[in-house]
């Protein structure tokens, strides 16, 4: 039995295309302007990888927040649903989930049997998104993918006070005009969100969980999931297909037509 | 059945009607106050108004004139000319609306009239000392500040004294800008009429108690007007008569306000004005009714026993021992009393950014609720007049997983 998953970010649109519970295939790409026709190119794009034809899914679930602009999906799940689902399909023995998306962080807290326990959402500040990291990859000339790798290489991260988006830009320009190393500078930012999102998870009591997963496209960024290891004080799980969380828990929904669960 | 539906639902349209008509009456009234020789007040939402309408003037509320602006979308203007006049966006947007309107006469009745004094009680913040500072600046008019202290634990025998010493002040004061004597078996029998409004409000409330709940908080928002606004009078008495009786007959007729009510939800804090319409739609559509509120019930006062012979006594207490002026343990406490009684699966709270004495202790609250009664809570970040604070898409995806999250506690 197949089934679908389209995810439409703010940044990125994810397609995961699965077959009795297991990962068949899948498409990243930006989300652009027109995310309806973004998210029939993922369908289709699945569906001719695999040599598939339409009526040969049974299932297809939006999630994400272009999920009303995904016509041919039979239902729309949130992400939250879709993270806490995909997060437990890759690793059965999480209890947590940080997602980190281009315009939301989010902590969820799940119960046996990978139901959402309960869930908390970043205010409405772009601080601790990857909207963040972007905006100060731009600052700092640096290609976003390679913010992890040198944010290890930090002596001394810098001192990142402001929550801000905007002024911690204006931070960062100054740190830059004081000659600051960049790979500190990187570092700084890590820690900032870092304790910015655990701050956020804390008010969800989630202190005694023991296995945290982190989703979303800023797991990618090594730096981040170090930075929150850090706060955390636990080894963080992040699974290669990280970015593909919501689309691979919309999929696993997408098995039960009509309910949730 | 669907013959007492239609019977019923014409009566609850008549009975908006209605409520249309007191106000825009009572607005009439208020803006011809000087051709008729009668003095009007501006008073805080939680101010002591029996005083002043036993001396016969007309008590008017820039409150509920910056909820009016909220809901009818203005509110983004008049907060952006308050900023331009040199006020910061960080500011009440009640606060900067009402100051940005009166030098416009904007706003959906082309302002307020004009007062002849200014009566603030900071029982529900003390951004309104401020704010009737102004205000006294720019009509020039004599301000009375009624001081009442925060019920950190309760309201202390120190308490009394000061509050009731303010009390007595009050009336000096109004004594003097009316030129009359206080009667005060007028007083109290407009004070007796307020605590009836108070009770039939609360009374009407409580038909929520029932499922399907006959009402939602946005009703109450609604209906929430006169007694805010013209409590005291007889006239209120007979509207919340008559709608207590509505919502009766309607909860025995087992119609709800929602559509196949699944989840019932409380909500905290004041309503986001400018969005009522598309929150009832979005809560609605999942089969979410907002069965009570702390918001509306706040105006239930009262909240113990008073001792109505004595005025300066009761009103001292009844003003100081209000929902906004009590510590977060006692918020906390009637929260988790209205949690059993209106027997709800969650809280919606309004991170409200004007209004810091109400959004101050919401994550506490939220630890609390979930730890005692096992409830989740979502928070929505808004305002309750600038439309500038408000993220359609991220509060609708907060609001669905919230849905999503109890339909699943709910079915495991």
């Amino acid at each position: 039995m197949y089934t679908i998953g389209i995810d439409i970010g703010s940044v990125t649109a994810k397609g995961a295309l699965m077959s009795d519970g297991a990962l068949v295939s899948s498409q990243v790409c930006f989300t652009g302007y027109n995310t309806a026709a973004t998210a029939r190119s993922i369908y289709e794009g699945l569906l001719e990888k695999e040599g598939l034809k339409e009526t040969s899914i049974e299932g297809i679930v939006a999630t994400g927040y272009g999920r009303n602009s995904v016509p041919f999906a039979d239902r729309t799940v949130t992400e939250i649903m879709c993270h806490a689902a995909g997060a437990y399909h890759l690793n059965p023995a999480v209890r947590a989930v940080i997602d980190i998306g281009g315009q939301d962080s989010k902590a969820i807290v799940l119960s046996d049997g990978g139901r959402v326990a309960n869930f908390v959402m970043n205010d409405k500040c772009a601080a601790g998104t990857g909207r963040f990291l972007e905006v100060m990859a731009r600052a700092l000339e640096v290609d976003l993918d390679q913010f992890g790798t040198l944010s290890l290489q930090a002596d001394q991260p810098a001192k990142i006070s402001n929550l801000c988006a905007v002024f911690a830009e204006s931070e960062v320009v100054s740190l830059i005009a004081k000659g600051e190393k960049r790979e500190n500078i990187i570092a700084g930012i890590h820690a900032a969100i870092g304790s910015r999102v655990m701050a956020m998870t804390g008010r969800l009591g989630m202190w005694g969980v023991t296995t945290l997963m982190m989703t979303g496209g800023v797991a990618k960024n090594t730096g981040v999931v170090k930075a929150l290891e850090k706060v955390w004080g636990n080894p963080i799980h992040v699974s290669p297909h990280a970015q593909l969380t919501g689309a691979i828990g919309a999929a696993r929904l997408a098995r039960v037509a009509g309910s949730p669960e | 059945m669907s013959d007492i539906k239609l019977e019923l639902d014409k009566r609850k349209t008549k009975l908006e009607k209605k409520m249309q008509n007191i106000m825009a009456g009572y607005y009439i009234d208020a803006k011809m106050a000087r051709q008729n020789n009668k003095k009007v007040a501006w008073i805080t939402s939680g101010g002591p108004v029996e005083p002043l309408l036993a001396m016969d003037v007309i008590a008017v509320y820039p409150e509920n004139h910056g909820a009016m602006i909220g809901a009818s979308k203005m509110g983004v203007d008049l907060c952006e000319k308050a900023e331009a006049m040199g006020y910061s966006s960080d500011l009440c947007s009640y606060a900067r609306a009402d100051i940005a309107c009166c030098t416009v006469n904007g706003g959906p009745i082309g302002g307020l009239p004009e007062p002849d004094m200014l009566v603030c009680c900071n029982n529900i913040c003390g951004s309104v000392m401020k704010w009737y500072e102004v205000q006294a600046r720019h009509f020039k008019v004599p301000l009375f500040i009624y001081d009442t202290p925060v019920c950190h634990t309760d309201y202390t025998p120190e308490m009394k004294r000061y509050v009731e010493a303010q009390t007595r002040e009050y009336f000096q004061f109004l004594e003097h800008e009316t030129g009359r004597k206080m009667d005060i078996d007028r007083l109290k029998e407009i004070g007796k009429n307020s605590v009836e409004g108070a009770q039939l409000w609360q009374e009407t409330l409580d038909t929520t108690m029932s499922r399907p709940s006959p009402m939602t908080a946005f009703d109450a928002f609604f209906h929430l007007a006169l007694i805010v606004t013209l409590r005291g009078t007889p006239q209120t008495l007979e509207y919340y008569r008559e709608l207590r009786d509505l919502m009766k007959e309607r909860s025995q007729a087992g119609i709800g306000a929602v559509p196949k009510e699944t989840y019932r939800l409380l909500w905290d804090n004041l309503p986001i004005w400018h969005r009522m319409k598309w929150l009832s739609d979005k809560f609605a559509e999942h089969g979410a009714c907002l069965v009570a509120d702390t918001y509306t019930s706040a105006w239930c006062g009262i909240k113990r026993e008073l001792n109505r012979d004595d005025v300066i006594a009761s009103a001292a207490e009844g003003y100081t021992y209000s929902y906004l002026n009590l510590g977060t343990d006692k918020m906390a406490e009637l929260v988790l009393t209205m949690v059993d009684k209106y027997q709800v699966d969650g809280i919606v709270m309004h991170s409200n950014r004007s209004c810091r004495p109400y959004s101050f202790g919401q994550y506490d609250l939220q630890k609390i609720v979930e730890r005692e009664k096992g409830i989740p809570s979502l928070m929505i970040e808004a305002d309750m007049v600038d439309d500038r604070s408000f993220s359609e898409s991220q509060v609708a995806t907060r609001i669905e997983a919230f849905i999503e999250m109890l339909r699943q506690r709910k079915g495991a």
